[in-house]
């Protein structure tokens, strides 16, 4: 089935085959591999997977912010609102970014300048996109930094980062992103950084703002507990490759690849009744591929104690109905995405 | 000493205090203090693991390095099997480290990289000067094997290795000088999650194959119910709870550790308790409150919490708690 048909009309950002090569020494190496999804209106979509399995890199071929070179985006569209972000200029696909998609990142240290105060860089980010006096562009800080839940944002605007604490700088980042009230927010790990007491504010906030203001939420994380936390409907990729797509609710429940199914048994959750105590955890033994010598057939493959002669050539997408597909030969009945 | 092998007490923490002097702002002035562990009491019996968990700045790395001396004490004593490692003279506290190791966070600063897998794990032997050469060959063979790496990798950089492959060596490294005593500082928290369960698992094999005491630092719940008998809940440089795995997890006493529990983003959606948000963040170890630490982000605070700081009592068996009042509707 052709995967732009069953994606609704109203889906904000449609990704059609997004590929990236990087050029390593020579030689080119796939990085990310015909991926495809849509995010629909006020929907969280969460990418989950290991590091290096390609999730970051999704987020900036988005926005076209792989670094070329050695990266390049190979194949692809990205549709906003029926708009290819692939075939825009480079002063276009820059007023795409931060007024129609925004992005926060994993570390708020990295992301903000210490030598300027908090509400100078808010005040340069909103002059940049807003034809506003500096005084007005002021006051429309300080209600950001309200919108974001900061105790005394007049004097919080005066303070340089190196002042904050991580959750604060992290609020900071989010009410950046939110000067243009973009339809779609990448978080790319907003949370792994901070203590858990503070992501469980961050996770409110965004949660709190997307009901205010529709917006489409794609997290980027490593942590299945966040999913759990925050979306709608998650993507599991592996070595650059979607290998499993559907609701929390499928995902968590019935997951097909066993790539997934591994993923979920080695996640330690608390347990009420304390069971399981110093028990052998179920492991995906081995570990990532590497991409610069890819082996031809199932990148998971050779981790995955299902392995048949078949997984020796390359599974396609099979398709399971709506939004839900799954990369693996075991779910082979014929409906190829 | 005592009775039995099970009550052995390898490990005495009494009133550690570690406090961090900054530069004075004005000739005048005072210096200021970060009040980093603030009179921490426990201890760890032969092949048990006690846990410490708390937020980043609550005080439990420095808890475990100032017992292995990596960080001078400002007060209070560390005893070792019955020693006073304050009082141990230099030559035989040599001796004395060789039982007691570290394993750090981040695999990836804690291996030199200009050195070979096995020149690392073969360090520690040549430092202590022991066995010849064939001997410390045999043992970083074994060692290698132990932790479940290949031979043929002793070779190799560690920028050769993934982050898990990385933490194995540095298990291997701490194990080198068979110790009965290692300080685990977020071992896994580096870690993807399917290599989170290998490393575990691993440290629990050997935990059991070589009877060794482990400290377990952890900012994360899940991985400390998962491998420690005892746990103990840090705030702001203090114990504020402290008690055995099932009675911490079933009847959580103190509002900070119910708050820490009810944060864990559960993978279940069945296990949804009531929340109990925590606005704002852990305060500055400079200027900490007066009287209880925790008043400030607490929803039970009164008066009395301002006033006078409540001590680590034993509120049921085997439960200590620092809390005025009886908060939890669980007894």
């Amino acid at each position: 089935m052709d995967d732009s048909l069953e994606i609704n009309e109203d889906a904000v950002l449609r990704v059609m085959n997004l590929s990236v090569d990087f050029d390593v020494k020579g030689n080119n190496v796939s990085i990310l591999s015909k991926v495809n999804f849509g995010l629909g209106l006020g929907e969280t979509l969460g990418i989950v997977g290991e590091s290096g399995c390609g999730k970051s890199m999704t987020a900036l071929a988005l926005l076209r912010m792989v670094p070329s070179p050695p990266g390049k985006i190979s194949d692809g569209e990205v549709l906003l609102n029926n708009v290819d972000l692939m075939t825009l200029s480079q002063k276009e696909i820059k007023n795409i970014r931060g007024k129609e998609i925004s992005m926060i990142f994993q570390e708020p240290m990295t992301s903000l300048n210490p030598v300027f105060t908090v509400g100078n860089q808010l005040v340069e980010t909103i002059l940049e996109h807003k034809d506003l006096s500096r005084a007005d562009a002021l006051k429309e800080a300080i209600e950001l930094l309200r919108l974001v839940q900061i105790p005394a944002p007049e004097q919080r605007i005066k303070e340089y980062p190196h002042q904050l604490s991580g959750g604060m700088r992290q609020r900071i980042m989010i009410a950046m992103a939110l000067v243009c009230e973009p339809k779609v927010l990448i978080a790319d790990e907003p949370t792994t950084a901070l203590d858990v007491t503070v992501q469980a504010q961050i996770f409110d906030l965004l949660k709190e703002i997307q009901a205010k203001t529709q917006m489409s939420i794609i997290l980027i994380t490593h942590d299945f507990g966040a999913i759990s936390e925050m979306a709608d409907r998650v993507i599991v990729m592996y070595a650059g490759y979607k290998v499993e797509e559907g609701t929390l609710d499928e995902i968590r429940n019935s997951p097909l690849h066993p790539y997934t199914q591994g993923l979920l048994r080695s996640m330690l959750v608390i347990k009420p009744d304390s069971s399981g105590f110093k028990m052998p955890l179920p492991e995906i033994p081995g570990s990532v591929p590497d991409l610069l010598n890819r082996q031809p057939g199932c990148p998971f493959g050779p981790r995955c104690s299902q392995a048949t002669v078949k997984c020796r050539s390359m599974p396609p997408n099979f398709n399971l109905g709506f939004k839900r597909s799954v990369k693996c030969w075991l779910a082979d009945n014929g409906r190829v995405e | 000493m005592s009775e039995s092998e099970k009550t052995h007490t390898l490990l005495k923490v009494d009133k550690l205090k570690v406090h961090f002097e900054l530069k004075r702002e004005s000739w005048f002035s005072d210096k200021p203090v970060v009040h980093a562990v603030d009179g921490v009491s426990f201890d760890i019996n032969l092949g048990k693991t006690l846990g410490l968990v708390g937020e980043s700045g609550c005080g439990k790395t420095t808890t475990g390095r100032a017992i292995l001396g990596l960080v001078k004490s400002t007060e209070g004593t560390i005893s070792f099997e019955g020693t006073n490692l304050g009082l141990v003279p230099p030559k035989e506290m040599l001796q004395l480290r060789q039982r007691m190791q570290i394993i750090f966070q981040d695999p990836y600063s804690a291996l030199n990289p200009r050195q070979t897998a096995g020149d690392i794990v073969l360090d520690p032997l040549l430092v202590h000067n022991i066995g010849n050469s064939k001997e410390r060959q045999e043992r970083v063979d074994e060692l290698f094997s132990l932790v479940g790496l290949q031979k043929n990798q002793q070779l190799l950089y560690p920028h050769q290795f993934s982050g898990g492959q990385r933490q194995r060596i540095c298990i291997a490294r701490a194990l080198a000088l068979k110790p009965d005593f290692i300080v685990c500082d977020e071992p896994v928290s580096a870690l993807d999650v399917a290599i989170q369960a290998q490393i575990l698992n691993l440290l629990c094999k050997l935990q059991d194959e070589l009877n060794l005491t482990f400290l377990f630092i952890s900012h994360d719940l899940a991985v400390i119910q998962h491998v420690c008998d005892e746990i103990a809940v840090m705030y702001l440089g203090v114990i504020v709870e402290k008690a055995s795995r099932l009675e911490l997890f079933e009847n959580p006493r103190h509002p900070y550790t119910r708050a820490l529990l009810s944060a864990v983003l559960s993978g279940s959606p069945e296990i949804k308790v009531d929340r109990i948000r925590l606005e704002g963040d852990i305060p500055n170890p400079i200027n900490k409150p007066t009287g209880c630490r925790f008043r400030t982000r607490c929803s039970y605070a009164k008066e009395i919490c301002g006033e006078l700081e409540p001590v680590l009592e034993e509120k049921s068996s085997g439960h200590w708690e620092a809390c005025h009042f009886q908060t939890a509707n669980n007894q």
